[in-house]
């Protein structure tokens, strides 16, 4: 019998443990057992402050087996740029760097980090779990919060922003490899980072990761809510990058039928689970749509009809 | 091969990085440090040098990717001032805490606003409780043979904690003297390639381990207390660093103070980098006329040389320090520190602050001579 991809997936080593920290049903912690299962063991973690900085468990344990180093939370791109020029001097050119971050921590505070790490071609990954907020301080708002969500710094559901486009970004930094990826997806995200891994340069993967106790919703609802946000057409799986003098962009399986808008669930499906967009009125929904439209006319423009 | 070179103090600085065969470099520009990290592209580019040099996007990331490099096992440098100073401060003090033995030339300059570029010491004296190893250096010869020092002090096995050695804006980071520039090989015997004592951010030779997870308050206290304990081991390396130095180079710019004319001193002035040269240039003209002073170059700020500072103050009636640096509300920075070493070593001297030469105003010997002349008259 042929082995399938999901095969091999479950029969890569482990790097992430039992016994960690994270909350049941940590969208987070999902994708970083399968990011890690690609990377493989000869991989330096970069970790700026988040929930993953306390999830990886309290000293003197740790559930990551690779070489984790918890860095201040807006360094992460810059200190993963100087591990890796360091190896390549000492000759381990192969071994990957990775920045494991949240959306805070990647898309706002650290984003000129990013960036610059972006600019240079840093051979380096950066992953960003999108939960949509600050979580490890209690559920604040970031520049990657959809707007109109409930946070403690939008207890009312304030529409601030418009949730800032970060892989697009990323794309537009003519990077070699720029992907989405979204945890109710283990072997896209999985093909996704093996490929990765074959590309000399900057990558950058931008994980939706449900949470729980940030979005309210019941732990045990993680895949469906994240099925549910590609499948209403909320998030988009797709993976580019200017390669060979070329940029390109393909829109992944899983979202291609929702390219049309007719077949897409209702983006209330999405909503209703969540807590955090409790009370969501028909303002905030519109700005929501739109933010949806912008998204897919974007990949629409790019990626050629 | 050794040669002599009429070079700017950032010249100096870059050579001793060079010839400490740095091997990646993480900089981001800013007045007065520009030509030291110019000048290191240079050679890297030219293949002068062999070492990764990354132009990163501010003076945060600079010292992330320097901590990052030098956690992975590389020799790393990097080098700021003033404003720069401040914007990477967060990552001064992680890289103490995680214990990279990073080298960094600090060119003193003023902070803003108003926007002033010329030499002050408060910007750097603002990162003395991060676990740094701090040098000052007064003239250019003595930039780059701290930087070659420092090395050996931050990558010895009992200290393992980052250095940076300072030299003033313009005053010396711009101004030509001559300088002896090393033969490479005694550079190499007198600093041997970095060879961590620890494990490294490599899978290929570390097993997995974590580095700065969160841990609770009673082991916290003991990582912190780690830090104590490198610094206070760091004074005899540093003595010994400065002996073995003397031998291979024939140079003595002196251990954690330097002195100058302190054997038969009625009154002592402390100052750092060129403030004490200048101080001790003043001191021979004041001796011409009968004022017996002397003066102590305070040359390591951290550790800070707490008993012999007692014990040269013990022995005079009046001690002067000369401060080109503020702490606003308090006192002028050395001050407060030399008044509290004198307390805890119950040593009574008075000690009078002069605080001169703020965002790069002269200090002329008359402003020493005034303040010395005042002291004889009480
Ligand atoms: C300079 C600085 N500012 C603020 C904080 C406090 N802080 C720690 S984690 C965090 C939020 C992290 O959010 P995100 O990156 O989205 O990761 P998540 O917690 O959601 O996993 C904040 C604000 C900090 N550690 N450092
Ligand atoms: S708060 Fe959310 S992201 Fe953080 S550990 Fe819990 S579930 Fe995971
Ligand atoms: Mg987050």
């Amino acid at each position: 019998m042929t082995k399938t991809i999901l095969d091999e997936l479950i029969e890569a080593d482990e790097f992430l443990l039992p016994g960690n920290t994270a909350c049941p049903g940590c969208g987070s912690t999902l994708a970083l057992r399968y990011a890690l299962k690609a990377l493989g063991k000869d991989t330096v973690l970069v970790i700026p402050a988040s929930c993953s900085s306390v999830y990886q468990a309290i000293y003197p344990k740790v559930s990551f087996k690779v070489i984790t180093f918890n860095v201040a939370f807006a360094s992460a791109a810059a200190v993963a740029s100087g591990v890796k020029q360091a190896l390549v001097k000492k000759g381990y050119e192969d071994v990957n760097v990775a920045v494991w971050g949240g959306d805070g921590g990647l898309i706002d505070i650290g984003a000129a980090t990013v960036s610059g790490a972006a600019e240079r071609n840093e051979d380096i990954f950066v992953f960003v779990y999108d939960n949509e907020a600050y979580m490890n301080t209690g559920i604040q708002r970031s520049g990657s919060t959809p707007p109109g969500a409930r946070t403690t710094t939008t207890p009312l559901g304030k529409i601030v922003g418009f949730k800032k486009p970060m892989s697009f970004l990323m794309l537009l930094h003519g990077v070699p490899y720029v992907a989405t990826a979204n945890v109710a997806y283990p072997t896209d995200l999985y093909e996704k980072v093996k490929r990765a891994k074959k590309i000399k340069g900057f990558k950058f993967i931008h994980i939706f990761a449900p949470c729980p106790p940030g979005w309210r919703f019941d732990d045990s609802k993680t895949i469906e809510v994240a099925r549910l946000a590609v499948e209403t057409g909320y998030w988009i799986l797709w993976e580019g990058g200017y390669r060979d003098g070329k940029l390109n962009l393909t829109l992944s399986p899983p979202s291609r039928p929702y390219k049309d808008p007719s077949k897409r669930k209702p983006l209330e499906e999405f909503l209703k689970y969540q807590g955090r967009f409790r009370g969501f009125d028909e303002e905030s929904l519109k700005r929501l749509r739109n933010w949806i439209d912008y998204q897919w006319s974007f990949i629409d423009n790019l990626a050629g009809k | 091969m050794e040669r002599y070179d009429v070079i700017t103090g950032n010249d100096a600085a870059a050579w001793g990085a060079r010839l400490s065969r740095v091997e990646v470099i993480a900089a981001y520009p800013i007045t007065p440090q520009t030509t030291i990290v110019e000048k290191l592209a240079e050679w890297v580019d030219k293949g002068e040098m062999d070492a990764r040099y990354i132009a990163v996007e501010s003076e945060h990331s600079a010292m992330s990717a320097t901590m990052g490099a030098s956690a992975a096992g590389a020799r790393a440098f990097t080098a700021t001032a003033s404003q720069g100073f401040l914007y990477m401060l967060e990552m001064i003090s992680w890289a103490a805490g995680a214990r990279t033995p990073i080298v960094m030339a600090v060119v003193n300059r003023a902070l803003g606003p108003p926007w002033n570029i010329w030499s002050e010491h408060t910007d750097a004296l603002m990162a003395r409780d991060t676990g740094w190893i701090q040098f000052w250096a007064s003239n250019n010869q003595e930039a780059l043979d701290s930087i070659i020092q420092a090395y050996r002090v931050a990558e010895d096995k009992r200290v393992i904690l980052p250095a940076m050695v300072m030299l003033e804006g313009f005053v010396l980071s711009h101004t030509a003297m001559p300088v002896k520039i090393h033969d490479q090989s005694k550079v190499d015997q007198y600093l041997p390639p970095y060879n961590p004592p620890h494990y490294v951010l490599n899978p290929k030779l570390s097993e997995p381990f974590a580095y700065g997870n969160i841990l609770f308050p009673w082991d916290y206290v003991k990582v912190r207390l780690a830090i104590q304990k490198a610094m206070e081991n760091s004074v005899d390396v540093i003595k010994q660093a400065a002996r073995e130095f003397q031998e291979i180079f024939g140079i003595w710019h002196g251990d954690l103070i330097k002195e100058a004319y302190t054997d038969d001193a009625e009154v002592l002035i402390f100052a750092l980098g060129t403030v004490a040269e200048q101080a001790e240039a003043t001191a021979e003209l004041l001796r011409k006329d009968g004022y017996k002073v002397g003066v102590v170059k305070v040359r390591v700020t951290r550790p800070f040389p707490k008993p012999e500072i007692a014990k040269l103050a013990s022995k005079v009636s009046h001690v002067i320090v000369i401060d080109r640096d503020i702490s606003f509300g308090w006192d002028g920075i050395l001050a407060g520190e030399i008044k509290a070493t004198l307390h805890d070593y119950k040593v009574d001297t008075p000690v009078t602050t002069k605080i001169m030469g703020i965002g790069g105003d002269d200090i002329l010997p008359e402003h020493i001579e005034k303040a010395v002349k005042e002291v004889y008259n009480k």
